[in-house]
């Protein structure tokens, strides 16, 4: 049989047979859609977080006090504590001509009060590099200044939020607000909408290094913020403000300096096995979809039965009569495979204009991989029909018995 | 040309055995034309699935222009029907979604032939039925009378030498019956070997060679001449 009639007839037979043609055309369509549509989503997130993470510069390291063995992992909460990171360590790390700034941080939480209104926010210790190394910009007043980090500066820049809730409508610049038992006096106000990691800069406070780590009674940072010279000078500031810290802790390696590169990579692993998993439990629908094309399939080599003891009756080898079946089957796994991929993009399409912000694509190994699992999925379903029919007695077929 | 020795076909039935065909022997030459007739049951359509290759003996002989069919494989008597031996049934079996000259052609298109031999052989067995005009037509838009010319040309469009007919007038009247008859009385005319079964006395008559089996066996097997 040559080839174009083969197509030719098996599209004519399922012509003929157009509810069942349409209910399984329908099943194959949705297993495509949605594989293309939740990769795109998953392949969205992906590209949305990488973004986020290029906006905030990729020459940024972040140093913590102990050691984790695997870079870019969570810092270590619990375990032997090591000998804390200071301010002086801090400083030090100035001293690599692969660094051009550090930002040292002490983190805490503490009741903020102006008058009788009071908010238990994040306390930020940082010094003015802080400001230029996260992007933060002021709405109001300015930064931090530029002074001796050790010194115990009682100034304050407040997140947008907290501003909002102390003062309402009224002007905070150059107010004073308590912090736990401290006054500080408020010289700026950060710009709505500052948003760092999950982090939410609206609801806190920035004061001196030195002074939170008064307010805290601590000597020890939380985490040093390290700027390199250039992307390219990442790999060497790493090194030397190891090889640095080394040198200050009595030759014990205990910090761990993670890239934002490294960060990066962790989410981007992350969202990429959500991709594939997600692409996965879609999938599974082609797989139902499968096994109704084989049901269908099913029924309508018994519905044919007659047509089939013919054909072998007009001299059709069984190996024929099962190829004529399985191109039905894959025809038809084709066809939906197609319509689903165009209704996929029509979704992908869709959630562009509603969400332009977020980067919806498929990933191009989707529409492929989808095609092939569906007309692989006709072949495997359909192999149990058409071997039913190849198998069919002439004579019995041919008298309805 | 088709020489049967001995032919057995047993069916058990439960913890019965039917002997539809019972130690069978006979012989057809090129060109007859012969009416197998008897009872219900008797083993007419079982005798001529033997002949056309779709049922296999469960012993004895059959040869088949010179071959002997028992050591044949399914692929090679599939093949032995494709090239030589034409099928009528009762029932039509036409594929109801192709129209008439696609019903013609299906055989063709089976074989792998192109489609412009097909085409051209089609409307010469078209012309030849007097169907010209319902090419087009898919069965469910003929007559019965119609529909059985279609499967005759489906039948013979492949220019066999044997054409087997099992009851082909048996769901058509008095008149579109006559005209199937003549239709293939004058294939057999052009040298086709031609073998009816039929309930029909008319029908049955008008063969040169009359069978008759009661029980799975040749009961009667004359010859009469026509003028
Ligand atoms: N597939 C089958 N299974 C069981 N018995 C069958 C089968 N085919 C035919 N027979 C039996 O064989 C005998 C002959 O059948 P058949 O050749 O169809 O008779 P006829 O065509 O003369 O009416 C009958 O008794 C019938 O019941
Ligand atoms: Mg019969």
């Amino acid at each position: 049989m040559r080839t174009t009639d083969l197509l030719l007839f098996s599209g004519q037979s399922l012509a003929g047979a157009r509810k069942r043609t349409l209910l399984m055309l329908l099943a194959m369509s949705i297993g495509v859609a949605s594989v293309v549509l939740l990769t795109a989503l998953g392949e969205g997130a992906r590209r949305y977080v990488a973004d986020q993470f290029a906006s905030l510069g990729t020459h940024l390291l972040i140093m913590m006090p102990g050691r984790s063995e695997t870079t870019g992992g969570a810092p270590p909460l619990f375990g032997e504590t090591p000998r804390d990171l200071t301010l002086d360590d801090a400083l030090a790390l100035l001293r690599a001509r692969s660094i051009t700034r550090v930002a040292p941080l002490v983190v805490g939480n503490a009741p903020v009060s102006y008058g009788n209104r009071e908010r238990e926010v994040t306390v930020i210790g940082a010094t003015q590099a802080y400001f230029p190394m996260r992007h933060l910009s002021t709405a109001s007043g300015r930064a931090l200044p530029d002074i001796d980090p050790a010194r115990a500066a009682n100034v304050a820049v407040l997140g947008a939020g907290l501003r909002k809730a102390l003062f309402g409508g009224h002007r905070a610049i150059g107010q004073w607000v308590r912090v736990d038992d401290r006054r500080f006096r408020v010289i700026g106000v950060i710009g709505k909408g500052g948003q760092s990691f999950g982090q939410n800069l609206d609801d806190m406070i920035v004061i001196p290094v030195a002074a939170a780590q008064e307010l805290f009674d601590t000597t020890s940072l939380f985490r040093v913020l390290i700027e390199a010279r250039s992307e390219h000078h990442v790999e060497r500031a790493k090194a030397a403000a190891r090889t640095l810290i080394q040198q200050r802790h009595d030759g014990e390696d205990d910090v761990t300096i993670i890239s934002q590169d490294a960060l990066l990579q962790t989410f981007d692993d992350i969202l990429r096995t959500m991709t594939y998993a997600v692409g996965g439990i879609a999938a599974i629908s082609l797989g139902v979809a499968g096994i109704l094309i084989m049901n269908v399939m099913l029924v309508a080599v018994s519905q044919r039965v007659a047509e089939i003891g013919l054909m072998k009756a007009l001299g059709t080898p069984a190996r024929q009569v099962l190829r004529i079946f399985l191109v039905e089957a894959m025809l038809l796994a084709a066809a939906g495979a197609g319509i689903g991929v165009l209704v996929g993009s029509g979704g992908i399409l869709a959630m562009q204009q509603l969400l332009p912000e977020f980067p919806v694509a498929a990933p191009l190994w989707a529409v492929p991989a989808s095609v092939v699992v569906a007309v692989l999925t006709g072949l495997l379903f359909g192999t149990l029909p058409a071997r039913r029919a190849a198998l069919l007695d002439p004579v019995q077929a041919l008298s309805g018995r | 040309m088709i020489v049967l020795e001995d032919v057995e076909r047993d069916f058990v039935v439960g913890d019965e055995t039917v002997h539809a065909l019972d130690q069978v022997s006979i012989a057809f030459e090129a060109g007859d034309y012969v009416s197998v007739m008897g009872p219900s049951g008797s083993g007419k359509s079982t005798l001529l699935n033997v002949l056309g290759l779709l049922d296999r003996p469960n012993s004895g002989s059959y040869r088949l222009f010179d071959q002997e069919t028992r050591e044949l494989g399914e692929e090679q008597r599939a093949a032995l029907r494709r090239r030589h031996i034409g099928f009528v049934f009762q029932a039509f079996h036409l594929v109801s979604r192709l129209t008439a000259a696609d019903n013609i052609g299906l055989p063709m298109m089976l074989a792998g032939i192109e489609p412009r031999a097909r085409h051209q052989r089609v409307t010469e067995v078209l012309a030849a039925l007097g169907l010209t005009d319902r090419a087009q037509h898919r069965p469910d838009q003929l007559s019965g009378g119609q529909r059985q010319r279609v499967a005759i040309g489906r039948a013979i469009v492949m220019r066999p030498s044997l054409l087997l007919a099992d009851e082909p007038t048996g769901n058509l009247d008095q008149h579109a019956g006559g005209e199937v008859v003549e239709l293939i009385e004058r294939l057999n005319n052009d040298g086709i070997t031609l073998i009816v079964v039929t309930h029909d006395k008319e029908v049955g008559r008008r063969a040169r060679r009359h069978v008759r089996m009661v029980d799975g066996r040749i009961d009667r097997d004359t010859l009469h001449a026509h003028d």
